[in-house]
């Protein structure tokens, strides 16, 4: 299982309480998680990334491993421990704006 | 009992403020959705139980949310706005072609009849459909692709469709205004459009009569009269008396003719509102002191009306979604404020109060009449 945590706003939105526990399809790819995600909670399509392009929305950022995965490549293999679910996969609202 | 149920959009959530007829004690909930953005908050006039909200953000984009109780509570619905076919370009502020990009659902007008019908005004600009609830919306591409639409140009706050207007007696015929292309109008339920901007002056585009490039700023109609129609312009206050055909000019004695908001009274079709603001730059009122003004004879003479609104130190902007009307026997005029008030008058303006004096700035204000 992926350990997930999304921002507030959308944890409010999707009325989930804490953090996500999520099986994903084959590998574990940021596409992968997001993919499940949305399948679970229609409402956060949209919310991360474009549903159409399936671009990361500007001010969304993927850290895990206290990395940055934000510039990965959607397909590419999330972190071992995350795949593991010995990490989180962090969804973050960028501190921006106000 | 009757009453009225006022829905408003806030910086960073929608509050509902409810009152009996008397208008005198209101209930406040909200806010809902907070620390978002709430562009449009409205009300079904078939089902006033069914109110749609879009509730938007920089970091999480666009949701849609409905309600089928009356604002009590909420689901999300559709939030999938596709441009028809290939979008193409319209112009950018430096005037390169742009490709057209969704950004937020800015407007929301529920069918006249059917509560599962409603339409969104988005930015960039394009009209979009549901007959579904909000599940799902189509894009009325005919107007994003008029052949002015590769020049159209946004205005300061986006390239927004702002202004939808139904006709109550010809179900083909929809208004819809553009920041900063205009007005435009089709007579075949939103199939084909053309542009209605002729008598429009606008000083600060190249040519000041041209088809489109206008900013209009909001358009409002009194529904036994759809084809009168009167804009609060960039600058100027306007009117026309043949569907858009031809507008002329009825600032007559403003102190200012740049504004946001208009509206009708709902039971004198000739009793038109707006608040003048200062110029485009300074977006307050004159010298401080807040004034609805009011022309009972469809626009040139107007009086300020200021029994109740701050007289001294007021800077806030009311924008262009910001007022409404209502029903009752003695007509409601309601307006929010960039600082968070919403001032109610419950007899056609001649006085005011402050329903509420600090919530987020204020987008948009609804009001629906109930039975």
């Amino acid at each position: 299982m992926i350990r997930v945590v999304l921002p507030a706003h959308l944890r409010t939105l999707a009325r989930i309480g804490g953090e996500l526990e999520l099986a994903v399809n084959g590998s574990a790819t940021q596409r992968a998680v997001l993919d499940a995600i949305e399948a679970r909670y229609p409402v956060l399509r949209g919310t991360m990334r474009d549903q159409a392009t399936q671009r990361r929305r500007p001010f969304i950022r993927f850290f895990a491993c206290e990395r940055d995965l934000s510039h990965e490549s959607p397909d590419a293999p999330l972190p071992e421990s995350v795949a593991l679910g010995k990490e989180p996969f962090l969804i973050v609202g960028a501190i921006a704006g106000g | 009992m009757s009453g009225v149920r006022v829905l408003v959009g806030t910086r960073k959530g929608a509050f509902i403020l409810s009152s009996g007829a008397n208008r005198d004690r209101w209930e406040i909930t909200g806010p809902h959705f907070a620390g978002w953005e709430i562009y449009h908050v409205k009300g079904s006039p078939a089902d006033p139980n069914r109110i749609y909200a879009s509730q938007t953000s920089g970091w999480f984009g666009q949701v849609m949310q409905r309600s089928d109780d009356g604002g009590k509570t909420w689901s999300a619905v559709g939030n999938a706005f596709a441009y028809d076919g290939v979008p193409g370009t319209h112009q950018w502020y430096d005037g390169t072609p742009r490709p057209w990009e969704f950004k937020r659902v800015w407007h929301l007008e529920p069918s006249l009849s059917d509560p599962d019908t409603v339409y969104a005004g988005i930015e960039d600009a394009a009209l979009f459909k549901s007959t579904d609830g909000g599940q799902t919306w189509a894009e009325l591409s005919g107007l994003r692709t008029h052949s002015t639409g590769s020049s159209w140009q946004p205005g300061a706050g986006g390239m927004c469709l702002h202004t939808i207007l139904q006709d109550h007696h010809d179900p083909q015929r929809l208004f819809v205004a553009i920041s900063a292309a205009g007005a435009f109008r089709s007579d075949d339920a939103g199939r084909t459009w053309k542009p209605i901007n002729r008598g429009l002056k606008s000083e600060f585009i190249p040519d000041p009569d041209a088809e489109v490039g206008h900013c209009v700023h909001r358009i409002a109609m009194h529904p036994t009269r759809p084809n009168v129609l009167f804009m609060q312009k960039h600058w100027d206050v306007m009117r026309t008396d043949d569907a858009g055909e031809n507008w002329h000019e009825v600032s007559g004695n403003l102190p200012t003719d740049f504004g946001f908001v208009i509206d009708v009274h709902a039971h004198e079709p000739e009793t038109i509102y707006v608040v003048p603001i200062k110029s485009d730059s300074e977006h307050f009122p004159l010298d401080g002191r807040l004034a609805v003004y009011r022309s009972k004879t469809g626009g040139n003479e107007w009086e300020a009306l200021t029994n109740g609104l701050p007289q001294k130190d007021c800077y806030v902007n009311v924008l262009r979604d910001a007022m409404a009307v209502d029903s009752l026997d003695s007509c409601g005029i309601y307006f929010g404020t960039t600082g968070g008030q919403v001032y109610a008058s419950a007899d056609g303006g001649d006085s005011w109060n402050a329903i509420v004096r600090d919530l987020p700035a204020v987008l948009s204000v609804e009001v629906q009449s109930l039975a």
